[in-house]
């Protein structure tokens, strides 16, 4: 390997890297707030890749459908826990937020199928249209079962990611998507070419990582998603719901999804199935930061992005199995440094 | 054992005769049930009953399964010693894995099942003796002698009876002394290492029988189906058959055929009808599938077994049969000394919780170990348990310092103790909840368990507890769930499971708290009962009337340190005691 | 003059265990109330049910209102607010983050905000020369002040102390009761659990004493001081 193979290969291991460090940023905060290891992350980025493909070659993208059908399941369930909560007066509020909203991005997608656009507009509406999609999830999936340990809700979490591959299927067919690169600008730097998309993912990637730790530094909700995942019963005591809190993080998780699935789309033609992939290597990015810091989860995922593409030159069929294999002795290593994780929940008493 | 079978023996009739009545699609239905049954089976020992999460499992299965194709289709052998071979390989890969992630604690340890299990997959596609991701075709059938396993009905036999040992070999394990220890893992590990257990080796030996499982199933996968490709192995059956554990009843044996053949049917009525709603038919499955898992989760975590055994009479318990008495330890002379402990220190960060701290304990005593909240004994409770390591100091145990030994070989030199939350398994009954304890006195293994070999000492073990339970009072509910009894009585039952262990010393932790007058009565009278029978006993404890009439002497225990030690009418007269538990004067 | 909080025959359970069984208490505005009692009588259970943290049997009245149908956070933004026996902080976020979030139900009032954390950091100025720390790294009493201060951050009407004097050397014990004592005149009614029974009722105007889940005695605050039951409660020989 000469030194400019090495450095080839270490800008496309940052290039994917930059993408998993999004998309663990989004694991991790939906992780430490709501104690859900959301599976079906990937498939979101996938889902906003192949939705803004659609979208570009003039189709109408099955997001529109999958987000209705969401939108009126979860209207569905809030509807009778209010009912059942004798609430019946906050059904208007719930019907704006679980039914309008998401829908108007739908409606928008429909309407405008087929017409060219900027490209600004299209990226705009693929995030509007993928931006409820996990949120929504969560009412349907995980609100019902918020209290149940871990594990369980990791279970859900892999029973829902075949769901959501499943609608990929459906919806977007087993063919491959790629939409257009965001610049087709080349860059020599000292005799190596940068394409303008791979220099657009680093930037992106940086932006919205910034955009992220300002708005946990800054803002009060940011804080208050902070204080949610440190201290649940804390978060409740000073009058944040827990259900709000994971309402939010699930939102803007979605928005990283939506943006990851923007930037690494074009790079890279994607499949159906290509998302669970995507998001398990971030997560074993984030697993190597610890699933709880977020700088850490970001290293972790640059270091996966690198060695998947130093594996990918040796034997490109080894690169997963190099990437996953690896997970390993990243957990035993923790757990001998850091000690167990935290002590399996107690079984309750049965009444 | 005998009344096991009976019980079984029309499920056996019925299915015999089945192939007479099943179809063609009917019995290759039944075969692929058994197949997953096994896995399930695996997964039920180790996900319902040990609580350890695997998404890995078809990995095994595939190890299992390519071993005996390479070897059979690839290399002319026999499929018997293919068996071997899928064995061999699926348990070796097994105990690696094992050893190496195990130890991880919570979530970890069911993510990293993930990671290999995606990382197997990928390598079964890679490999080129494997056949890359075309696999391996022209895997001969089954056969022993002249008797060939190439047809539905000849594999359904054999795979059923596989099963059917199978499945009794769990269901034995379960009721002994190691299917015990699996049983108590379930919610955390303090309550299993107090009563000696090795917590790691009882799961890797579950983790392994899993495996091996697995591996069975693959064998007779590749076998039945005569090709195997790595398609069948990925991520996606491994959540299946999790799926069928969860289902039939994750803590059930039976729950295992019962959740295999019920998600087999759940496909084929789904692969049915949605045709005939939709020409996406493919796609729409996997989706309604996902859809079902999770709505069973939501509403119904327990599954169809138990939801059938809580409506079934219960069977009536075996009548006590006379046994041999289990090895019990030599008394001890009354007064000699037997615990001392000298000087320890135990921090945590910058906050120093017990300081300096020293008293000793003669064989045959009540010791009180009092003090307000805070003050330190719980601290102190947990480094003479090994449940935490002091920083200085020294605990001597019949002159042996066990300061810093692990809870379980502290455990098994005889000292045993209960928990101020109390620690009981609520679905196993009173009896087998005391037998635990009986664990550190009893030797039978696992596969001696299974195949029923530890009779002998499991009837010892039997009758041991039943006097346990008789010497606190509880005899006459030995075989209800320990769930139903009341908090007063469930901490009897963990001073009973205390006694089973013929401890030389009883640790009780805080045995009074929450407790009602009357219960607080009964308590006492007991451990004086004990106390009389030559026992001895630390009590720490927060609540002064309840150690007043009961104890020998009191230790006081006050910001981490030692304030005042004596009679318990000195102690209570002492002006700095009062002051520490009334509080000073603002 | 209606009662600010009226509890009847409260029956609190973790599943099968009744922790609390037909506890009645009731007090006005502006008071302070102690609640003292040993170990597991079940003092915390039944701060824990009163904020709605636990589930209950029986009826709570808060300022005339049914609290049956009301989550803990709707209760808070009522004035209810519990500072816990575990003080519940923020450990990995600053003094002032902590005291920012106490004011959460107030997010849209920034000014009145701003005001708090000023009169917050007057009474506690050791909180002021710490905002920028992490509550993580606070001392066991400077710990204790942040979490009153971050619950007075929430404008309380009732504010519930479980144990504020737990773990606190007694220096430490005697500035928290004075404080507690300040509050008052803020206008803050106190419903203050206490192990440290001589404390608390030297605070309080009236008091309850708790036992193995049902109130044993009741009475002025300053008649119960001296009542020798209270010590036979704590130290043996049983109350009448």
């Amino acid at each position: 390997m000469t030194v400019e193979i090495a450095l080839l290969l270490a800008q496309d291991g940052v290039a994917n890297g930059a993408i998993y460090v999004l998309v663990a940023l989004g694991i991790v905060l939906i992780f430490v707030v709501t104690r859900v290891i959301f599976v079906p992350f990937g498939d979101i980025v996938a889902y906003a890749a192949m939705t803004l493909a659609a979208i570009q070659s003039g189709r109408r993208p099955g997001t529109i459908w999958l987000v209705l059908v969401l939108a009126a399941l979860a209207l569905l369930f809030e509807t009778v826990s209010l009912l059942r909560r004798r609430a019946a007066h906050r059904l208007p509020r719930a019907a704006l937020l679980y039914l309008c909203l998401p829908a108007l991005p739908a409606a928008a997608t429909w309407l405008l199928a087929g017409r060219t656009l900027p490209m600004a507009a299209e990226i705009a509406l693929t995030l509007a249209l993928v931006l409820p999609i996990a949120p929504l999830l969560y009412r349907v999936a995980f609100r019902p079962i918020a209290d149940a340990p871990v594990l369980l809700l990791l279970i859900v979490a892999v029973a829902l990611h075949f769901a959501t591959s499943g609608v990929a299927l459906l919806f977007f067919g087993p063919e491959g998507a790629r939409p257009q690169p965001l610049t087709r600008a080349l860059f020599d730097l000292g005799g190596i070419i940068f394409p303008g998309q791979m220099v657009v993912m680093l930037v992106g990637s940086a932006l919205f990582s910034f955009l992220l730790f300002v708005f946990f530094g800054r803002s009060l909700t940011g804080k208050a998603l902070r204080a949610t995942a440190v201290n649940r019963v804390g978060a409740r005591l000073v009058g944040i719901k827990p259900t709000t809190a994971g309402a939010l993080a699930f939102l803007v998780a979605s928005a990283l999804a939506g943006i990851s699935g923007v930037l690494i789309g074009p790079m890279t033609t994607l499949y159906y199935d290509s998302g669970f992939v995507i998001g398990l290597k971030a997560f074993v990015g984030a697993i190597i930061g610890g699933l709880v810091s977020y700088p850490l989860a970001a290293l972790g995922a640059l270091f996966v992005g690198l060695l998947e593409s130093y594996a990918a030159f040796l034997d490109s069929s080894l690169k997963e199995i190099v990437v996953f294999s690896t997970l390993i002795p990243v957990l035993v290593w923790r757990s001998m440094v850091f000690g167990q994780g935290s002590e399996d929940e107690e079984e309750q008493m049965e009444s | 054992m005998p009344r096991r079978l009976l019980l079984a023996l029309p499920a056996v009739a019925v299915l015999a005769v089945l192939p007479l009545l099943l179809g063609a699609f009917g019995m290759t239905l039944m075969n692929y049930t058994g197949i997953y049954a096994l896995v399930a089976l695996g997964l039920v020992l180790l996900t319902g009953v040990g609580g350890l999460t695997s998404f890995g499992q078809a990995a095994f299965v595939g190890i299992g399964a390519y071993a005996t194709a390479w070897y059979s289709a690839l290399h002319g052998g026999s499929p018997w010693i293919g068996l071997v071979l899928a064995l061999l390989l699926t348990g070796g890969t097994a105990t690696i894995l094992g050893l190496a992630t195990l130890r991880l604690g919570g979530h970890l340890l069911p993510l990293s099942t993930i990671a290999w299990g995606i990382a197997i997959y990928y390598l079964f596609g890679n490999i080129e003796t494997l056949g890359l991701h075309n696999g391996i075709s022209g895997i001969p059938p089954i056969a022993i002698g002249p008797l060939s396993f190439n047809d539905p009905i000849a594999s359904y036999y054999l795979i059923w009876i596989l099963l059917g040992l199978a499945t009794l070999f769990c269901a034995n394990l379960l009721d002994s002394r190691e299917g015990r220890a699996v049983r108590s893992l379930r919610g955390g590990v303090a309550l299993a290492e107090s009563q000696g257990i090795d917590t790691f080796r009882v799961r890797l030996e579950i983790f392994v029988l899993a495996a091996l499982l697995a591996g069975l199933s693959g064998w007779l996968y590749a076998h039945v189906q005569r090709y195997v490709g790595p398609s069948a192995f990925d991520i996606r059956p491994s959540i299946e058959y999790l799926f069928m554990a969860m289902l039939g009843g994750a803590g059930h044996v039976a729950g295992a055929v019962v959740g295999a053949a019920a998600v087999l049917l759940l496909k084929n009525v789904v692969q049915d009808i949605l045709p005939l709603l939709t020409q996406n038919s493919g796609q729409l499955e996997i989706v309604v599938f996902g859809s079902l898992f999770i709505v069973m989760l939501q509403n119904a975590r327990s599954g169809i077994v138990p939801f059938i055994a809580r409506r079934l009479p219960r069977r009536p318990p075996p009548p006590p049969i006379a046994a041999a008495p289990l090895p019990a330890r030599p008394p001890l002379a009354a007064g000699s000394p037997l615990l001392s402990v000298a000087g320890v220190t135990k921090r945590f960060g910058g906050l120093v919780a017990v300081n300096n701290v020293g008293f000793e304990l003669a064989a045959g005593e009540i010791l009180g170990l009092i003090g307000p909240n805070g003050a330190g004994k719980s601290t102190m409770f947990n480094l003479i348990t090994g449940v935490l390591k002091p920083d200085a100091g020294r605990i001597i145990f019949r002159g042996e310092d066990i300061a810093g030994m692990k809870a379980p070989r502290i455990a098994a030199r005889g000292i045993a103790r209960t928990f101020q939350h109390v620690k009981l398994r609520p679905s196993m009954t009173l009896l087998e909840n005391t037998m635990l304890g009986a664990y550190v006195r009893t030797r039978a293994g696992l596969v001696a368990g299974a195949l029923c070999l530890d009779r002998e000492e499991e009837r010892s073990a039997r009758a041991d507890a039943l006097e346990q339970l008789r010497r606190v009072g509880l005899a006459e509910r030995a075989h209800e769930l320990a769930g139903n009894l009341p908090l007063g009585q469930q901490r009897v039952l963990e001073i009973a499971r205390a006694l089973a262990a013929a401890p030389l010393l009883i640790i009780l932790d805080e045995p009074a708290a929450g407790l009602r007058h009357l219960e607080k009565a009964t308590l006492a009278d007991l451990l004086r009962a004990l106390r009389r029978e030559g026992l001895t006993i630390l009590l720490v404890e927060h609540d002064m009337e309840f150690v007043m009439g009961l104890v020998d002497r009191i230790v006081v225990m006050d910001f981490g340190a030692k304030l005042a030690e004596g009679m318990p009418e000195a102690i209570r007269a002492d002006p700095s005691v009062q002051e520490a538990y009334l509080g000073g004067v603002a | 003059m209606s009662a600010l909080l009226e509890a009847a025959d409260l029956q609190i359970a973790y599943g099968k265990v009744e922790a609390v069984r037909g506890v009645s208490l009731s007090m006005q505005e502006g008071q302070i109330v102690a609640v003292i009692g040993p170990n597991g009588a079940g003092k915390t259970t039944l701060l824990g049910a009163l904020m709605g943290l636990l589930p209950s049997r029986g009826s709570i009245l808060y300022d005339g209102v049914d609290l049956a149908s009301l989550d803990v956070e709707q209760r808070v933004a009522r004035g209810l607010c519990l500072v816990p026996e575990r003080r519940e902080l923020f450990g990995e976020m600053s003094v002032a983050d902590n005291l920012l979030l106490g004011a959460y139900t107030h997010r849209r009032d920034r000014a009145g905000t701003r005001r708090d954390l000023d009169s917050v950091y007057q009474r506690f100025p050791v909180l002021a020369e710490r905002s920028a720390q992490s509550a993580g790294t606070l001392s066991g009493g400077e710990r204790q002040m942040l979490a009153l201060g971050r619950a007075l951050m929430a404008r309380p009407r009732l504010l519930l102390l479980d144990e504020p004097s737990l773990g606190l050397a007694p220096l430490i014990v005697r500035e928290i009761f004075r404080i507690v004592i300040g509050l008052r005149e803020l206008g803050v009614s106190i419903l203050l659990v206490e192990q440290n029974a001589r404390a608390a009722l030297q605070t309080a105007d009236y008091g309850y004493v708790l036992e193995t889940g049902e109130i044993a005695l009741h009475g002025k605050a300053s008649d119960l001081l001296h009542d020798p039951r209270i010590a036979a409660t704590y130290l043996g020989g049983g109350v009448v």
